[in-house]
């Protein structure tokens, strides 16, 4: 008798911890391969852009591609763990501007159309990297 | 010479096809005064695509048509920075039927407005304050007797407007919501088209104006416009005007604005619904 408590506790407790990741964003992308797609569709567009190509010059694009899939997939509610450097960090010594910003949004936007994601899902990414600005610009 | 005026072209060209620094219709359409905006109203960005240390412009052209009435404007407007925008339109009012009616001394009015916006501080869509800016616009009615006989005090003026906007990214079912909101501190008749002040109330006052849109994706937008009027004139009322629009910004140098107004009774002449086209070209 004692036992199914403790279980259903027990369960209970571990529901309370882990509260189900709400994923709809990161299927909304297509998953893994929708957000690997994405961001190299991106930094295929980059580095055809000349506003913003010059930036990326000096860049590890291997491990930028990787870093940011990470990046989008935690961001999306996906199952992975954003390891590279912060914000700040990662563009110090950059000087990005405001233009440089919403070049690599307009960038990221043409992807997803690429991908067929759909205008809200779209959206609900950018919402997520939007906040992340004020972090990137002008450091 | 022509050599000279092609490379000083093409210098300008290549500098003002540098400012794209904004997002595709952040830079908006052109307002019946000129400045950056919407239809009826302006919004607080500024014209064109520049952001900071970028300039940005426009050139436009609308006309209203409500069967009695019809409204010409074309102008031109400038900003840098992000900043302060410049913007210069004039107005022509084909009085149409009531000129006819009445058998009135012309046949249509019109009038320059000169403009100013600053922006104050905010973005339209990162910052954590939505942007507001503050604008001035001159007006200089041109054909002021039929203004005069009718009432109107002044011939020329110069009001103010504080405006407010702010994109939500995913706002509307996760489409992008535009709010627009702005309070305007004038004594304009009809835009400025019949004078300014009149003969029922010579001051300024305090007129709410505002604007809602949703982007369906980053080239379309459906819309709706309010604009308070003031009531200044004794020989007809003024009303306060509404649209529905649908914006369509194919590119960062076209817009086009299609839209259905309700400008209720102009100069004695009611129910003016009418129909609202505005090309605006931006560099």
């Amino acid at each position: 008798m004692r036992l199914p408590i403790i279980a259903l506790l027990l369960a209970l407790s571990a529901c309370a911890q882990q509260p189900p990741r709400d994923d709809s964003l990161y299927r909304a992308l297509g998953d893994q391969a929708g957000i690997e797609a994405v961001v190299e569709g991106m930094l295929l567009k980059i580095a055809a852009d000349p506003r913003i190509v010059h930036h990326f010059e000096d860049v590890d694009i291997q491990r930028l591609r990787d870093k940011l899939v990470e990046q989008f997939c935690m961001e999306a509610g996906g199952p992975c763990t954003y390891s590279g450097d912060s914000m700040e960090e990662s563009h110090t010594g950059l000087n990005l501007t405001p233009s440089d910003f919403n070049a690599l949004v307009e960038n990221l936007q043409a992807a997803m159309t690429e991908q067929g994601i759909a205008i809200p899902a779209q959206n609900r990414l950018l919402a997520r990297l939007a906040p992340m600005r004020g972090q990137i610009i002008d450091r | 010479m022509m050599r000279m005026l092609s490379l000083l072209g093409l210098g300008l060209f290549s500098c003002l096809s540098l400012a794209d620094g904004r997002l595709l219709a952040t830079g908006g359409a052109s307002s019946l005064e000129g400045a950056a905006g919407g239809g009826i109203t302006p919004w607080a960005v500024l014209s064109g695509y520049g952001e900071r240390g970028e300039w940005g412009a426009d050139v436009f052209a609308t006309r209203v048509e409500t069967g009695d009435y019809r409204l010409d404007v074309a102008g031109v407007a400038a900003s840098f920075d992000n900043r302060i925008e410049l913007s210069y339109a004039r107005q022509r009012f084909d009085l149409g039927n009531l000129a006819r009616n009445l058998n009135l001394p012309e046949n249509s009015l019109s009038q320059d407005i000169f403009g100013l916006k600053l922006r104050l501080f905010g973005d339209l869509i990162y910052d954590r304050l939505p942007q507001v800016s503050l604008g001035l616009q001159h007006k200089r009615q041109r054909d002021f007797l039929i203004p005069s006989l009718v009432g109107a005090q002044r011939r020329k003026d110069t009001e103010g407007y504080l405006s407010a906007s702010r994109l939500i990214l995913g706002g509307a079912f996760g489409y992008n919501l535009l709010l627009n909101g702005g309070l305007r501190y004038s004594r304009a008749n009809e835009l400025g088209l019949l004078g300014f002040g009149g003969d029922r109330r010579d001051r300024h006052s305090v007129l709410k104006e505002g604007s809602i849109a949703v982007l369906f994706n980053p080239h379309w937008a459906l819309g709706v416009e309010y604009r308070e009027k003031p009531d200044n004139l004794s020989f007809a009322g003024e009303s306060d005007w509404a649209d529905l629009f649908v914006g369509y910004f194919p590119n960062k140098h076209l817009a086009v604005v299609l839209a259905y107004a309700r400008l209720g009774e102009i100069a004695s002449l009611e129910n003016q619904d009418g129909v609202y086209l505005s090309i605006q070209g931006s560099f």
